[in-house]
């Protein structure tokens, strides 16, 4: 078997990490496409308003595991080597800042991760990492820093890609995220976002291994900045209860296994592979728990998602014909218009329409 | 004298910085900032209540689901349903829970504190077939092929000297190592059986749980929870075992404040309400000097801020708890505020509860605890250091680990999960609980429907906390305080004590150190 470099972005963007981890050790071919020395991809995890559940969530990562994440060629000829992450690292205080530092000086020579929002009220006083002469370096110090000189970075979780919780109104220590802190100091170092609060193991090494294997290049991303093979379909429009919606089957109260939408699921109105991917070496999911949706991959997260227990349109919360326009724009007229057609109709059919009324009385 | 500064201090949950004044080779007095600020509670107010116990899972990512709960049971107080969550609703939290403290104390034995313990590179010279260790032998070989000692990364740099362990225990506890990393992700799938997925469960809400109970979860379950039941067993409590025999000293090195609180968790029963439903690890209070039990009131906590940068008034019970910053004031050095029960300090934690559960005469907890003692030669007393955190909680998870194999047999396949509630206009609610690391409480006032006011006391905000208006020290500055530092250049024993106590600075979300002010700092001789 043959395997071109369009199969190998298939392989890494259609599907789960497995893929690359198991299947294509055994294609001949495979090894000829890549380096015969070993490349190290030095890599600085920078945690700034965040809770490390994305940390912890990769943690979680199934083929390859996170000690082959660690220690093994996570590709074949390249080889990850983490030399910050203040959760995982033996070194601490100065031991740990001479690692960064030193890693952080080869230009190009390293891929920053980002994991929380960037606070930028009071000059970023809100988070300090290490400090020089007796003073403490902000975290938003370290991104500029860092962010200028790295080969690209990813933005893990919702905190970093968009703001996030930290972020949620009234934004209390101004956080920001990656892009923005980007946009606003111009620096043009390639942004890619790993949302998800917390972001799935899968996004963020799939990500990793499309780019250790067709360099940035590979990874297509939509208008958020998301690599599309996660987040380009809406979570309703992949959901094994979809059926429940269409026939107008709704959860009346939270542990009720039929479509959660009349409970405030978010689905119609986010974008991620969640309901096929699904969670914890695909033991289960949100609304397979019977769960809403609440939307953490979206860049209005939390605030337009919330409260999490009201319908998507109702006061406050973000309506689907924001997503069907975004769609529009991002993806083709065609399909935007299919999804309108069909939302036109689910809600003309009355099936919505009366369910939104009897709660309006209640 | 000298200062010994470590920011950051790595391997724990968050930010944090610690400082030592030292003389003649002792530390004499010790600070610990925590160096992140989201004011999670500000984001809280004005929003629809049922949205805080997924809100204040963001608080940690490693212990979401205390907050989860804790959050849950301040809304079940509140909106009065305390005592009506079904029986398969109040089992599904206790055992999430539970996945979660399964989770939490392994990946902090192994993966947070182990490396202060144990010497990676004798790896280097195994000789055996073990993949995982094969593994890292070649991962060092190629550092030292090409001479690049940061190809080591993330187990080098590191601090150097006192590695004690056997060059064979030392490649057993890499081998357990790597083990413990599917072991700790086996428990999140234990927990996502239930809740949907880890971090950041769903699941848990006012009124009970949403997943439904079948028999095929509950055998999935079962089968999950014995693979875990065999690691803490035969791995977990056999490597904390192995440490402790070679580190005696740190038995009493990193002792601390010496007295102990417990709000008690997992619910038994959901007759009564808050501190009066019987859970499996109780509330209460102890010292490690009477070892006498004594009943906790809950209304004698307060918070103190004279040294924390807070404006509002010091003294006030949590319920009333204000959060107004106040950056500059001059005596303040820390954002964490000081809980103090009674007026004293008090540790929380797995040597917390389990030391509350033993003078109470939980029987289960008096047989582990002692079974233990017996085989490391010890008595309770001798708890109160650094390796009696470490002990203490792998004894807690397999007591855990052990009550959940029974929990999930009392599950009741198809029978509800969740009751159905009306939301208040005004109320107010408390949710006493604890985390993996300790007690943690939830307090809200809902006012026109909305959340009014929303407080966290978690239990890095008891352990971390700064000096109170008494200028008694917190627990973790009284434990570094007259430790002796034999090597200033590699200060392990601070490391070590700071990292028993398992600290989550996300958690202690008050935690800020302003920049560029030299107010607080120590002023060095």
């Amino acid at each position: 078997m043959e395997l071109t470099r369009r199969d190998f972005l298939k392989l890494s963007a259609g599907s789960v990490v497995a893929v690359l981890g198991a299947r294509l050790f055994s294609v001949p071919g495979f090894n000829s496409l890549l380096a015969a020395s070993l490349v190290e991809t030095p890599i600085i995890w920078l945690q700034s308003g965040a809770c490390t559940g994305c940390s912890v969530s990769l943690l979680n990562t199934v083929n390859p595991y996170i000690n082959n994440v660690l220690v093994d060629e996570v590709i074949p000829g390249n080889h990850l080597s983490l030399r910050f992450h203040p959760n995982v690292m033996a070194a601490a205080g100065e031991g740990a800042m001479k690692v960064m530092n030193d890693t952080a000086q080869n230009k190009g020579g390293f891929v920053l991760i980002a994991e929380g929002a960037f606070s930028t009220k009071d000059g970023g006083v809100y988070c300090e990492i290490g400090e020089e002469n007796g003073q403490g370096i902000t975290a938003l110090e370290h991104l500029i820093r860092l962010g200028s000189n790295a080969k690209a970075v990813i933005a893990v979780g919702t905190c970093a890609t968009y703001g996030g919780i930290p972020a949620a109104k009234p934004n209390p220590t101004g956080c920001k995220s990656v892009q923005d802190v980007f946009s606003a100091e111009s620096i043009t170092t390639p942004v890619i976002n790993i949302s998800g609060c917390p972001a799935h193991p899968d996004w963020i090494v799939g990500t990793v291994a499309t780019i250790l294997i067709g360099g940035l290049g590979a990874v297509e991303l939509d208008r958020e900045g998301r690599p599309t093979a996660f987040y380009r379909e809406l979570i309703h429009d992949i959901c094994p209860r979809r059926q429940y919606y269409d026939v107008g089957k709704f959860a009346n109260k939270p542990s009720e296994p039929y479509c959660l939408y009349a409970l405030g699921c978010k689905g119609p109105v986010t974008h991620a592979d969640c309901p096929i991917r699904r969670w914890n070496n695909g033991v289960n999911w949100c609304i397979g728990c019977n769960h809403p949706c609440i939307g953490c991959t979206e860049p209005d997260f939390p605030d337009k998602k919330s409260p999490f227990f009201q319908k998507a349109g109702s006061t406050g919360v973000a309506a689907a014909n924001r997503i069907v326009e975004d769609i529009g724009l991002g993806v083709g007229v065609a399909t935007a218009a299919g999804i309108a057609t069909h939302l036109g109709m689910t809600a003309a059919s009355g099936r919505l329409k009366k369910k939104q009324s009897k709660e309006g009385q209640s | 004298m000298a200062k010994i500064v470590i920011d950051p201090l790595t391997r724990i949950e968050g930010h944090l910085k610690i400082e030592a004044v030292v003389e003649d080779g002792v530390v004499k007095e010790a600070r610990s900032s925590g160096m992140l600020f989201r004011g999670l509670e500000i984001i809280l107010k004005g929003r629809d209540p049922r949205d805080a116990p997924q809100i204040t899972s963001r608080i940690c990512g490693v212990c979401p689901t205390s907050h989860c709960v804790a959050s849950t049971l301040c809304l079940d107080d509140a909106f009065g349903i305390t005592d009506k969550i079904p029986k398969n609703g109040r089992i599904l939290r206790n055992l999430i829970q539970g996945a979660n403290y399964i989770q939490s104390h392994i990946l902090h034995f192994y993966h947070l504190a182990a490396l202060d313990f144990v010497d990676v590179t004798k790896v280097a010279d195994y000789a055996g077939k073990e993949p995982a260790l094969v593994s890292v032998k070649n991962f060092i070989s190629r550092a030292l092929n090409e001479n690049d000692m940061y190809m080591l990364a993330p187990f080098y740099p590191r601090y150097e000297g006192d590695y004690r362990l056997s060059a064979e225990e030392n490649q057993m506890a890499v081998a357990h190592y790597v083990a413990a990393l599917e072991a700790r992700r086996t428990a999140h799938e234990l927990s996502a059986i239930f809740s949907g997925l880890m971090p950041h469960q769903k699941s848990i809400l006012p009124g009970g749980a949403t997943e439904n109970v079948t028999v095929s979860k509950i055998a999935n379950f079962m089968w999950q929870l014995e693979q875990l039941r065999y690691f803490i067993d035969n791995v977990y409590i056999p490597d904390v075992i192995t440490v402790g025999k070679a580190y005696p000293d740190y038995l009493s090195i990193g002792s601390g404040c010496g007295r102990y609180l417990s709000y008690g968790v997992f619910v038994l029963d959901v007759a009564g309400a808050g501190l009066a439903q019987p859970r499996f690890l109780a509330s209460g209070t102890t010292s490690i000097d009477t070892l006498q039990y004594a009943s906790l009131d809950a209304a004698q906590i307060a918070e103190d801020v004279l040294h924390s940068r807070y404006s509002s008034p010091s003294g006030l019970h949590p319920s009333e708890g204000q959060t107004e910053p106040a950056p500059f004031k001059p005596e303040a050095y820390s954002w964490v505020k000081s809980p103090r029960y009674k007026g004293d300090v008090y540790e929380v934690g797995p040597l917390a509860r389990l030391l509350v559960n033993y003078v109470q005469q939980n029987s289960v907890v008096c047989s582990a605890v002692d079974s233990m003692m017996s085989e490391l030669g010890l008595a309770p007393a001798d708890l109160a250091g650094t390796l009696g955190r470490h002990v203490t909680r792998a004894i807690e998870a397999k007591l855990i680990a052990d009550e959940m194999a029974k929990w999930v047999l009392e599950l009741e396949p198809d029978a509800p999960t969740y009751v159905e509630y009306e939301l208040p206009s005004n109320a107010k609610g408390a949710g006493l609980w604890e985390g993996p690391r300790g007690a943690l409480g939830h307090w809200i006032t809902i006012k026109d429907g909305k959340i009014g006011n929303y407080q966290c006391v978690v239990p890095t905000t008891w352990n971390a906390s700064p000096r109170d208006d008494k200028e008694q020290p917190g627990p973790i500055e009284q434990a570094i305080e007259g430790t002796k530092i034999k090597d200033e250049e590699n200060p392990f024993e601070i490391v070590r004590i700071v990292r028993s106590f398992d600290p989550c600075l996300a958690c202690a979300i008050h935690l800020l150190t302003p920049k560029r002010t030299e107010l607080g700092r120590f002023k060095v001789c």
